[in-house]
């Protein structure tokens, strides 16, 4: 059976901001059905009532008094960005042309 | 002979005794570097202008009337390339961080400096620390010591092999799934996984979260007492490091392992675990005993399951994580039409084939409808997981076995095949799961490559890990063997 179409594949590379060719998304389309069919191995377990671990410490909201601190300095942020303007960083259009 | 043959604690010696120089110590990163760097591959980049200019520093403040700050005074590190580096160059093996230079140092790089330790180079990994081999590197493959034609292990495979061929004297490395341990065991060096939450995560790039822990690559168990003793630590910056006391582990060295109870898990020596590597573990447990340790078969039932849940949790986790490679703030952009289509554009060119199939692998498991039965359900065998190891850590105290089921396998044996590529941590993913700490040391050759012996502890007991790696290395010596280059 196969668990992973072609479509799904798309539909999540558009999820994650990906792009592939069509024989890349051939080549995914059967690795990811090999992992998943070898993940659902994880079937054979009954896991009702079982907690999931996110976590394997006890992890707890750390607090800490709202002061006023230093921040990075503006130049140095923006330093390694691709491009920038005015103390900005400066990207493409965000709207489709006509979507004004 | 190498000055990097000396322990860590006969280095400050003879620095304090001014037999010898910082500079001398920086010398012999470089020129080892200048002889077998090009069979290697082990670093991404070089600061040897900053490390000498360094190195005059450090040893003109050394006077032989008051002891030299620190154990690390002037020892020559090799950093792992997922973690910050101010002013350095850090790419995580990316093309899409190619030029990305940090305006901050991780917290262990702060220790370090703290420590005042000289930083020789940023050492070659998987991309993004996916992978367990170094094929996965955007720029290079880092070859393997004993046998260049063989893999270093991964994902910080540049960090193993670099202390292997005397490039450096110790190195920092990440550990997820094995990441420390396996090329440690590849290159017949030690590494340590710190329990998680010991050393702080802060300027880490995240793999997944809940599994990332920075740990030592040394070339003895006691240098690497030390290491971690400088670097671990509670951390305010990393809500998940633990507010735990750091022990003196270099205290706990005692050479003493009298009625040390050993479980020894029958799932870590059974089918996918070659001859030679299952004949050198019971050789050591052989080693163990005569020391007056005693040894018992046990079972962990669910590890076989680990692998699994692994590439679920590790890869949904790193599908966020990786969120933030958009080439807006920083990385290489690749600009074409609006914001969506230069984030594609971006990202599919920078990322390489092994990192993209990961985030198409955790993107699927978090998408709507398959949350519960993929990622949901993974957590919940983690739980089993964890389990098995507190259940097992009732009776002993500690867990032992391979650290990885083969020696170094070659160059593009298993590249093209993932899930092979995934069989290679099945010893090592369980520790990650459960979160307890473990280490690998050299147990000999096989065939004339190394294989590690992996030692897990409980929870924050690094000391008893250290203790029982201690003793066996000074009872075997396979520390010494080194590769011929």
């Amino acid at each position: 059976m196969k668990r992973i179409s072609e479509e799904q594949v798309k539909h999540v590379a558009n999820l994650a901001r990906l792009e592939f060719t069509d024989s890349e998304i051939e080549m995914f389309t059967k690795q990811l059905d090999d992992i998943i069919h070898y993940a659902e191995q994880l079937n054979e377990l009954d896991t009702t009532d079982v907690p999931p671990t996110s976590h394997v410490l006890d992890v707890k909201n750390v607090l800490r008094e709202d002061e006023v601190r230093p921040s990075k300095d503006r130049e140095e942020v923006l330093k390694n960005a691709p491009d920038h303007a005015d103390g900005q960083f400066k990207v493409p259009s965000v709207l489709e042309s006509g979507g004004k | 002979m190498s000055l990097f043959d000396h322990r860590i604690a006969d280095i400050h010696e003879l620095l304090h005794k001014k037999e010898l120089t910082v500079t001398d110590l920086v010398n012999e990163s470089y020129s080892r570097i200048n002889q077998v760097e090009s069979k290697v591959d082990a670093f991404l980049s070089l600061t040897e202008e900053a490390a000498r200019k360094k190195a005059k520093a450090l040893d003109e403040k050394i006077s032989s009337s008051s002891r030299l700050e620190g154990p690390l005074y002037g020892l020559p590190v090799g950093i792992k390339d997922n973690i910050v580096t101010k002013g350095i160059r850090t790419t995580c093996a990316s093309k899409l961080l190619e030029n990305f230079e940090p305006i901050h140092n991780a917290t262990v790089v702060e220790r370090l400096n703290e420590a005042n330790t000289v930083t020789i180079g940023k050492l070659n990994m998987d991309e993004f620390a996916m992978g367990s081999s170094n094929e996965n590197s955007g720029f290079k493959v880092t070859r393997n010591p004993w046998d260049i034609d063989r893999v270093p292990g991964g994902s910080s495979g540049g960090s193993a092999a670099s202390v292997a061929a005397g490039e450096v004297l110790f190195s920092l490395g990440s550990d997820t799934g094995g990441s420390i341990r396996e090329p440690a065991a590849f290159c017949g060096v030690v590494g340590m996984k710190p329990t998680y939450g010991r050393v702080s995560r802060f300027g880490l790039v995240a793999f997944a979260s809940s599994l990332d822990q920075i740990g030592p690559i040394t070339r003895t168990v006691e240098d690497n007492a030390y290491v971690l003793e400088a670097i671990a630590g509670h951390d305010q910056r990393d809500s998940t490091s633990a507010n735990v006391e750091v022990d003196k582990f270099s205290e706990a060295l005692t050479g003493d392992i009298k009625g040390l109870r050993i479980a020894v898990p029958k799932e870590y020596m059974a089918e996918g675990v070659s001859d030679e590597v299952r004949e050198q573990v019971l050789q050591s447990l052989k080693t163990l005993e005569s020391l007056g340790a005693t040894w018992e078969e046990v079972s962990l039932p669910h590890s076989k399951y680990a692998t699994a849940a692994y590439y679920l949790i590790a890869s949904s986790e790193a599908s966020a994580n990786l969120a933030r490679f958009d080439g807006i703030r920083y990385g290489v952009r690749v600009e074409e039409g609006n914001l969506i289509e230069t984030y594609k554009k971006s990202r599919s060119q920078g990322f390489g084939e092994e990192v993209k199939r990961r985030i198409m692998l955790g993107t699927f498991a978090l998408s709507s409808g398959y949350y519960d039965a993929y990622y949901k359900k993974a957590q919940q065998v983690r739980t089993l997981i964890k389990r098995d190891f507190e259940e097992v850590f009732k009776d002993y105290d500690v867990i032992i076995g391979p650290t990885a089921p083969t020696t170094a396998f070659k160059i593009g044996e298993k590249i093209n095949d993932p899930l092979t590529m995934y069989a290679t941590d099945i010893l090592t993913i369980p520790v990650n799961l459960a979160g307890v700490p473990a280490i690998s040391v050299p147990s000999g050759l096989a065939e004339g490559l190394p294989v590690g012996l992996q030692i897990i502890g409980k929870f924050f007991d690094e000391s008893t890990v250290y203790r029982v790696a201690h003793a066996f290395e000074q009872a075997t010596n396979f520390n010494e063997l080194k590769p011929e280059l």
